[in-house]
Formats: structure tokens, C-alpha cells, sequence
């Protein structure tokens, strides 16, 4: 076992978990937050993406034990209040979504990427959003939905 | 998963003499977890590496040095990469995706040599230098099949050097699925003359091609490499492609990367 000290979300959390847990079972599983997803088990679908330190990360893909002392944000801890963050808002706008089970991954990506480059090509989205996949193929309304929201986040 | 015990080294130090304890070393994971997910792997002890103080790139003059840790997003944004060696920069701007570019590192990607990975041939292609905590390995002495290294038991990267080198490229031809090279060449034309490298494509991993060197070294220009034979039978052959295919590949993409030099 292993003590996993962490901020999540703006909150400092501890739990003792076996040594083999990953990031997105310790959201998941032990902190209870099931806004982030797993939509597959070999690391190709990013529906687990969060933030670690500010950077989009497969949460499925590294050890909750690695991720001691950072901060991750999921998609529950975006929005300010009842306010949905403007790139959650530019999903809903722009019907971002089919069945909806990418898009905690999509929007987290999404978030990133337009805080790398405020102003991305629909080129740059669709290459910035490699590592997401959306099995309803609605990659259209994503690719808008992204470009509206970096004009909402300021772009 | 199965079980496992998770260590953080303090130092390479540490982490040689863990390792001699039979743990198993863990940089980005971008390999090893899914793998472990698997159950194709179940080390029983993880060390991880991340608090080793390998990461960080390094101007050294005639080249530069770059810590095993650090990781693809940094080697791709690196002022330093992007003017002495663009290439490079590029490559590794151009490995998986974003996340996996967050999280993977050059030191892993070079210890696994995944035939299908990108890094190995830039290594290759470039003559690059692999520092370990014993010695520094030359890349012609290091790739020595597939997944498989020059490497002791106790040994580990700390560090892989390139030579600053404006003229290469490196093209590569991605599985759409994982974005894994089905052929990758990476060429560069540096003083001792062109050196050729293909990754994804050779059964025995990555490979230096003799005939397209030649050839290039004659005359650096894509029309030279028109007709050069490359063996189907040591090509890799799967679901992806036929032997046949690859061999294919490997002339056209070589021809793109010159083209792009």
C-alpha cells in the first residue's frame, strides 16, 4: 500500500491505496468522482484525460502513487459554480457530443490545447485532439465546439 | 494490473542498485503501464524514475544532450532542439498524441527500441551517442534487435546525445490507429557523409540502410534512391502489411524525407 497525497480539484486529498492503483481508479474508485471515464484498456481513447500540474494526462495510464504532491483537475472541477467553464459551454452550445462518453477527455484536452494556442486552426484541434476518440464519430461538432470555446476562453 | 510494489529513486545511484534488486525502471509509462495492464508484464518492483534529476536539455557545443526523462512535449518545444537540430524537434513533436507526448520520454523510448517507435531512428540516423551510468554507446553499437539493446543488466540511460545537424528529416508513415511508425525513415547529411535510418518496417528493428547511403552520398537527391532494392523478407509482415508493402514504404517514405531535407 501507499499513502497518495494529492490536490484534486483544489482540494488536498490522502488515501492509502494498493501500489498497482492508477491515477483514474483513485479519482474514480477512492475519491468517487466518476465525471472521468474509461473507455477503453489500452490507453488509446482519452476519455481519462485530466490535468496533472496543468497538463492533459491519461489518468489510465499512470500510477496514483506517481502523481504524489500534484494537482489534478477533472472535469468536475472546471466550472465555476453553477457557471459551466466556456469550453463546457461551447460543447453544449454547439451539440459537442452524441452519446456524451468522450467528452470529460474531450473538453480536458480541449481546455489544454487552447491554453497552448489560443487561436488553433480547426488543422491544429483535429491534430491537438489525436488522442481522443469519439466512437459516435461526431468529431465535427468537437472540432466546433473547440473552436467556439477558445473564442469564449479569450482566443 | 497485477500487484506491484512502487519505489521513487532518489538518484541514479539509487536506482542502478534497485534495479540490481530486480525492480523493474519506470519513466514515462507510456509503454510499460499499458503493457502491465495487459498482464504482459508484472514486475514486481517499480522504480520509478521521475525524481532521478534526469530531465533537462543540454547545448554542448557541436551537440546537444538530453536527460533520459525528458519528455517528447519538452524535446518538441526546446528552442535549443528546434535551431541545432529541427529534425528532431519535429519528431518528436510527432510521436502518439498529445498526452502520450505529455508523459513519454526519450530515455524510455530508446531502452524499450519498439520496432515501431520513432525515437530509435533518430538516434540512428543521426549517429547520436547513448550515455549510461557506465559508458557512453555509440547508436551503430546500441539497437541490437527488436526490443532488445546493448544494455547491461545494471545499466540504465542517463542521457542521449545528437549532433547539431541542420540538414536531416524525418518523415514517417503512422498506423492510423496508434500513430506507431508502419515505416519511419529519418536522414541526415552531416560531415562523414548521409546516414539512413528506418524504424517500423525491419523485423529486426531499426535499421541503417547501406545502399540508399551510398546512393545519397553520390548524389543527395530523392531520384537517387529510384530502383534500390529493399528485402521484403526482412521486413516486418502483419495485419497492418504484407512484408512486401513495408519494403515498399521504405523506398517512398526514404524519398519524402530526402525531399524534405
Amino acid at each position: 500500500m501507499t499513502m497518495v497525497n494529492l490536490t484534486l480539484n483544489g482540494k488536498q486529498v490522502s488515501a492509502d491505496v494498493p501500489d498497482n492503483t492508477l491515477l483514474v481508479t483513485f479519482i474514480r474508485e477512492t475519491m468517487g468522482l466518476t465525471g472521468t471515464h474509461v473507455g477503453c484498456d489500452t490507453s488509446q481513447c482519452g476519455a481519462c484525460v485530466v490535468h496533472v500540474d496543468g497538463e492533459s494526462q491519461k489518468s489510465c495510464t499512470m500510477l496514483a502513487a506517481a502523481a504524489e504532491g500534484a494537482s489534478v483537475t477533472t472535469i468536475e472541477g472546471i466550472a465555476n459554480g453553477d457557471s459551466l467553464h466556456p469550453m463546457q459551454q461551447a460543447f453544449h452550445e454547439n451539440h459537442g457530443l452524441q452519446c456524451g462518453f468522450c467528452t470529460p477527455g474531450m473538453v480536458m484536452s480541449a481546455i489544454e490545447l487552447v491554453q497552448d494556442n489560443p487561436n488553433p486552426s480547426e488543422a491544429e484541434i483535429r491534430e491537438g485532439l489525436e488522442g481522443n476518440i469519439c466512437r459516435c464519430t461526431g468529431y465535427h461538432n468537437i472540432v466546433k465546439s473547440v473552436q467556439a470555446g477558445a473564442k469564449m476562453m479569450g482566443g | 494490473m497485477h500487484h506491484t510494489t512502487y519505489v521513487r529513486a532518489g538518484s541514479t545511484d539509487d536506482a542502478v542498485a534497485r534495479m540490481a534488486d530486480g525492480g523493474q525502471l519506470l519513466a514515462g509509462g507510456m509503454t510499460l503501464i499499458p503493457t502491465m495492464k495487459q498482464r504482459l508484464a508484472s514486475p514486481e518492483t517499480l522504480v520509478d524514475l521521475a525524481g532521478c534529476g534526469l530531465a533537462g536539455i543540454e547545448d554542448e557545443g557541436d551537440s546537444i544532450r538530453i536527460g533520459a526523462m525528458t519528455r517528447h512535449a519538452d524535446v518538441a518545444g526546446s528552442d535549443l532542439v528546434q535551431t541545432a537540430v529541427p529534425a528532431l524537434a519535429a519528431l518528436a513533436g510527432g510521436i502518439g498524441d498529445r498526452q502520450v507526448r505529455n508523459r513519454g520520454t526519450i530515455g524510455g523510448s530508446v531502452a524499450n527500441n519498439d520496432p515501431s517507435a520513432c525515437y530509435p531512428a533518430a538516434v540512428l540516423g543521426l549517429g547520436g551517442t547513448v550515455h549510461t551510468n557506465k559508458r557512453d554507446i555509440a547508436a551503430d553499437d546500441f539497437f541490437t534487435g527488436m526490443f532488445e539493446t546493448a544494455l547491461d543488466e545494471d545499466e540504465m540511460i542517463t542521457a542521449v546525445s545528437f549532433p547539431k545537424t541542420g540538414k536531416a528529416a524525418y518523415v514517417k508513415f503512422p498506423n492510423p490507429a496508434s500513430r506507431y511508425a508502419m515505416v519511419g525513415v529519418f536522414v541526415a547529411s552531416g560531415a562523414d557523409g548521409t546516414r539512413l535510418a528506418v524504424t517500423g518496417a525491419g523485423s529486426d528493428g531499426v535499421f541503417r540502410h547501406a545502399d540508399m547511403e551510398a546512393a545519397l552520398d553520390a548524389s543527395f537527391s530523392a531520384d537517387s534512391l529510384d530502383g534500390i532494392a529493399v528485402d521484403a523478407d526482412e521486413m516486418i509482415s502483419d495485419i497492418h502489411a504484407s512484408g512486401d508493402y513495408r519494403a515498399h514504404l521504405v523506398r517512398e517514405i526514404a524519398k519524402r524525407a530526402v525531399a524534405a531535407c
